[in-house]
């Protein structure tokens, strides 16, 4: 059997890999642009979206991404599927393996799914989003945002706000930021921050006294059923002390951007003055992820199988 | 594995001349230079491609377009490369109707040529589409072959043509020798 | 059959606090003689020289899934897979499908077991009827049944009401019953996977903190001080339940407590790759609780060691972390685990170990002679157990007479084996070497 690459959470890369695989959608990032987008360097290769969860910017930035590099795509969603009749995760991973497939994309909202399939199939596996765990390829088209606007990212301070403890997008982000040798803040209601330090990042209940300090405000998703579980009194609590409005962009550092991984709640956790200002970079990110994606699935499938590429 | 050269065929003199005549040739087959692009496969036909363009602006008096192609998205051989790296690619300006010249440093197989042409058809169609390399080697394995040639070099195929520009190798030449290692 | 001669082996025997090089001589299922130089005419012989024997071991916590799971784990399996872990006795827990909550059920279950000659068995009944935690089940009547229940556990979960624990210890003190408490709050442990801490953190699933045991833990000690009855604490995993326990006896509570292997080898850093096998409730938890555990097994804070033995079907483990059912299979693993990274390493002698599965989970049990504990002197029934210290060896969880392939040990190295079961003087089991 030959050695597999995957991408399964950020660590699988080190600051040379994140970088490589940054320099290379940049020039993914240029295919874009081309009158044909599609390149033919993954022609015969056959991915596999494996997705258990509803998502469809990311499924659809995977499957352009693919279809791009001249890849065939299965699409295999939980809904429309063999799932509902009970088949196991093992059973539906062996039959893609049996199809053929090079590579799976799986979003599952249980933590560690993508290293169950890792074990069972041998095919390249891809971490789509796996429970509250990691979000790899999020990370690094964030990463990607950020240098295109900033440049060299060593020495700025990233702020993650929000419900830190049940975020992927924070847990891999967080971690690929360290890697580049950015200062991270994770800021929430204690009852929304995990409990204990993580290594590398400080912990503040204050977003006002952090904004100072900001060059990147990283603003995560605040679903309402935290709420229901009592992590937090109200929303609207929650929108006095840890929204994103004008008045706190006032206080961030000349220049501060604002990022979020989408879908957004306008009026929760980010003001709807700030989500359509110049310094809000959304579109800029669902733009870098088809690139960092092309970037990501041509280093695992692209060259010589065993090669060096990931992990 | 290390390349060891055994002959140097070409020195900074004959470099400097070859590209000045195929310069020549090129303003004269396409009688003029108004609707030249010229485009350096990567990494030495870029370095390549600028010197001729200046050869060519000093010979016509018009500055020609130069652009650079990175063909690794195209390559037939992608399977073997254990860690392909995608470099950009940066064409100047629309390539519908203009005459192209691709410019590389040794022709061989020919299978670069062909993932070059592919490349640019994705680009939009080109009027015609050229090919200038500084040395050709023989052994082609495609029905390729080059419009204009700096040198022919007899060559087995166990051998190795190395060329070096200041630009990326900080001296000049063309070398025979051998894998080693 | 003819009589059998165990020649030369150091006894070790925590009931009678003997530890010698003897030969013990069986005869009729029980110990006829022991003495040096036992004359060997006319008798089966054990070389056991340089091995050590044992009373049988007693299992204090085994799940065997009957009735309802028989595709997990039989009655059989369960109690064949007992003697090959070198125990002749096994208590297992009632939350089975029916729970084991009245004297029919589980005299059925008792009777069955005794006819195949295994392993004995004592069963352990529901605390409340049907396990739901509301109305006491009809423990006295299981107490007085044949099957003579003498502990009574919602294990699985605690007993949640405050006042239904309250009633409970105070009925089953009336009849000299044991209540074995799951300490768990589930309010603070819903949804957990792993331990509650760094590690949960790192692999993005729910914690279970350390604190939904101990609430309980403080609850149930104060419970039973009050109404004097005695309660035993099941799989203990944190520092400050060891520590609660140390303070409670202290001051003359009647309570007892268990430990698992598992949480005496592994901490929460342990689990390799969302490895199922590795996930148990309690969760393993840090190095520091380890220690504790460690230290309380020494200083006799903890009086046993039970397995916690939790079979599952294979393919309800192999599935997403969260998904996957808790609890791993115990007592083929127990003791050459334990000898290894206990034993081996100077930690615990080797005397407190067989004393953590013997004598330990009988006093718990308040278990006596003739039914258990009598030790290895003459008269004695011949329960004992032959363990080889010197054999090194890779654990492998597919060789199993357990059902159970859910063992977080498998793969490992180990030392030390059982070479002989012998339950009313008959052996029971043997290993064989390269088929064991």
């Amino acid at each position: 059997m030959v050695e597999r690459r995957h991408l399964l959470d950020v660590d699988d890369l080190d600051r040379e890999g994140i970088e490589r695989i940054l320099d290379m959608a940049r020039s993914f990032a240029e295919v874009q642009r081309r009158p044909i987008k599609k390149v033919p360097s993954l022609r015969g290769k056959t991915v596999a979206n494996l997705f258990y969860e509803p998502s469809t910017r990311t499924r659809l930035s995977f499957e352009l991404a693919a279809k791009r590099l001249s890849a065939d795509v299965l699409n295999f969603t939980a809904s429309a599927s063999s799932v509902q009749k009970g088949e196991s995760l093992k059973d539906t991973a062996l039959t893609l393996e049996a199809m053929g497939v090079d590579a799976v994309v799986v979003r599952h909202p249980v933590a560690g799914t993508p290293w169950l399939l890792r074990k069972w199939i041998n095919a390249t596996i891809l971490n789509a989003g796996d429970g509250m765990h990691a979000h790899p390829t999020q990370a690094l088209l964030d990463l990607f945002t950020m240098r295109e606007r900033m440049g060299n990212l060593e020495g700025k301070t990233i702020a993650f706000v929000g419900d830190i403890l049940h975020s992927r997008v924070a847990r891999s982000g967080m971690k690929a930021c360290r890697f580049m040798g950015m200062e991270v803040l994770a800021v929430a209601p204690p009852t929304l921050l995990p409990p204990v330090a993580m290594e590398g990042v400080e912990f503040t209940c204050d977003f006002d006294a952090a904004l100072p300090r900001c060059d990147v405000i990283y603003m995560l998703r605040m679903q309402k059923e935290r709420q229901q579980e009592g992590r937090v009194p109200s929303i609207e609590e929650y929108v006095r002390f840890y929204q994103i409005d004008a008045g706190r962009m006032g206080r961030a550092r000349p220049g501060a951007m604002v990022m979020h991984p989408g879908p957004m709640n306008r009026g929760v956790e980010i003001s709807s003055e700030v989500a359509d200002a110049p310094y809000a970079v959304m579109t800029a990110q669902v733009a870098s992820g088809v690139a960092v994606r092309m970037a990501a699935l041509f280093t695992l499938l692209g060259g010589a199988e065993g090669g060096d590429g990931i992990a | 594995m290390a390349f060891r050269e055994r002959t140097r065929v070409m020195d900074a003199d004959d470099i400097r001349r070859a590209v000045q005549r195929v310069a020549h040739e090129i303003v004269e087959r396409n009688k003029g230079a108004s609707n030249l692009v010229l485009v350096g496969i990567r990494t030495r036909g870029v370095p390549l491609s600028l010197r001729l363009a200046k050869a060519i602006s000093s010979i016509e008096g018009t500055e020609v377009p130069v652009g650079k192609l990175d063909i690794t998205l195209y390559r037939d051989d992608l399977h073997t490369v254990s860690t392909p790296v995608v470099r950009e690619t940066h064409l100047p300006g629309d390539i519908e109707g203009k005459n192209l010249v691709i410019v590389d440093d040794v022709l061989y197989t020919g299978r670069s040529v062909r993932a070059a042409m592919d490349a640019l058809m994705d680009f939009g169609r080109p009027a015609s589409i050229q090919l200038a390399v500084l040395v050709d080697r023989g052994h082609r394995e495609l029905p390729i072959r080059a419009d204009y040639v700096g040198k022919n070099l007899p060559t087995s195929r166990d051998e190795r043509v190395k060329v070096a520009l200041t630009e990326v190798d900080g001296e000049e030449g063309v070398y025979i020798g051998e894998e080693v290692g | 059959m003819p009589d059998l001669l165990i020649a030369a082996a150091r006894v070790v025997d925590p009931f009678n606090g003997i530890d010698e090089i003897a030969d013990v001589l069986i005869s009729r299922g029980r110990i006829a003689k022991v003495g040096r130089g036992l004359s060997r005419d006319g008798k089966e012989v054990i070389e056991a020289s340089g091995m050590v024997l044992s009373p049988g071991f007693l299992e204090l916590h085994a799940h065997l899934r009957e009735p309802g799971d028989e595709d997990a784990e039989t009655l059989e399996t369960g109690l064949a897979s007992a003697l090959r872990g070198g125990y002749t006795a096994v208590c297992c827990m009632p939350n089975t499908r029916p729970p084991l909550d009245n004297p029919a059920v589980i005299s059925g279950l008792w009777a069955r077991a005794r006819d195949m000659g295994l392993a004995d068995l004592y069963v352990i009944g529901c605390v409340t009827r049907g396990r739901e935690g509301r109305e006491l089940s009809d423990m006295a009547m299981m107490n007085a049944c044949e099957a003579r229940v003498r502990a009574f556990s919602d294990d699985g979960a605690a007993v949640e009401d405050a006042g239904v624990m309250r009633l409970a210890l105070q009925y089953a003190a009336a009849f000299g019953g044991l209540i074995i408490s799951h300490p768990e709050d589930t309010r603070l442990s819903r949804g957990g996977q792993v331990n509650e801490g760094a590690v949960s953190t790192a692999l993005g699933l729910r914690g279970i903190p350390a604190l939904a045991e101990e609430v309980v833990v403080a609850r149930d000690i104060l419970l039973a001080e009050e109404t004097g009855c005695r309660l035993h604490l099941a799989h203990l995993s944190t520092a400050r339940s060891v520590n609660m326990v140390r303070d409670a006896k202290a001051r003359g509570v009647r309570v007892t407590a268990e430990v698992t292997p598992h949480h005496l080898v592994l901490n929460e850093s342990d689990i390799p790759g969302y490895d199922t096998s590795y996930k148990m409730n309690p969760p393993l938890r840090t190095p520091e609780d380890v220690a504790a555990l460690r230290e309380g097994l020494r200083d006799g804070t903890i009086d046993a060691i039970a397995t916690d033995h939790a079979p599952h079907r294979c393919e309800d483990k192999e599935k997403e972390f969260d998904h996957a059912p808790f609890g791993v299979v115990g007592m083929e693993s127990a003791f050459p685990v334990l000898f290894r990274e206990l034993v081996e390493s100077d930690e615990i002698p080797l005397e407190r170990l067989l004393g953590a599965l013997t004598r330990g989970p009988a006093e718990v049990m308040d278990l006596r002679p003739p039914e258990y504990g009598a030790g290895i002197v003459v008269g004695a029934r011949a329960d004992m157990v032959l363990l080889n210290l010197e054999e090194e060896w890779i654990m492998d969880a597919s060789r199993f007479v357990s059902k159970g392939r859910n063992c977080p040990f498998h793969g490992r190295s180990v030392k030390g084996r059982v070479a002989y079961t012998v339950k009313n003087g008959r052996v029971v089991y043997a290993h064989e070497d390269g088929r064991g």
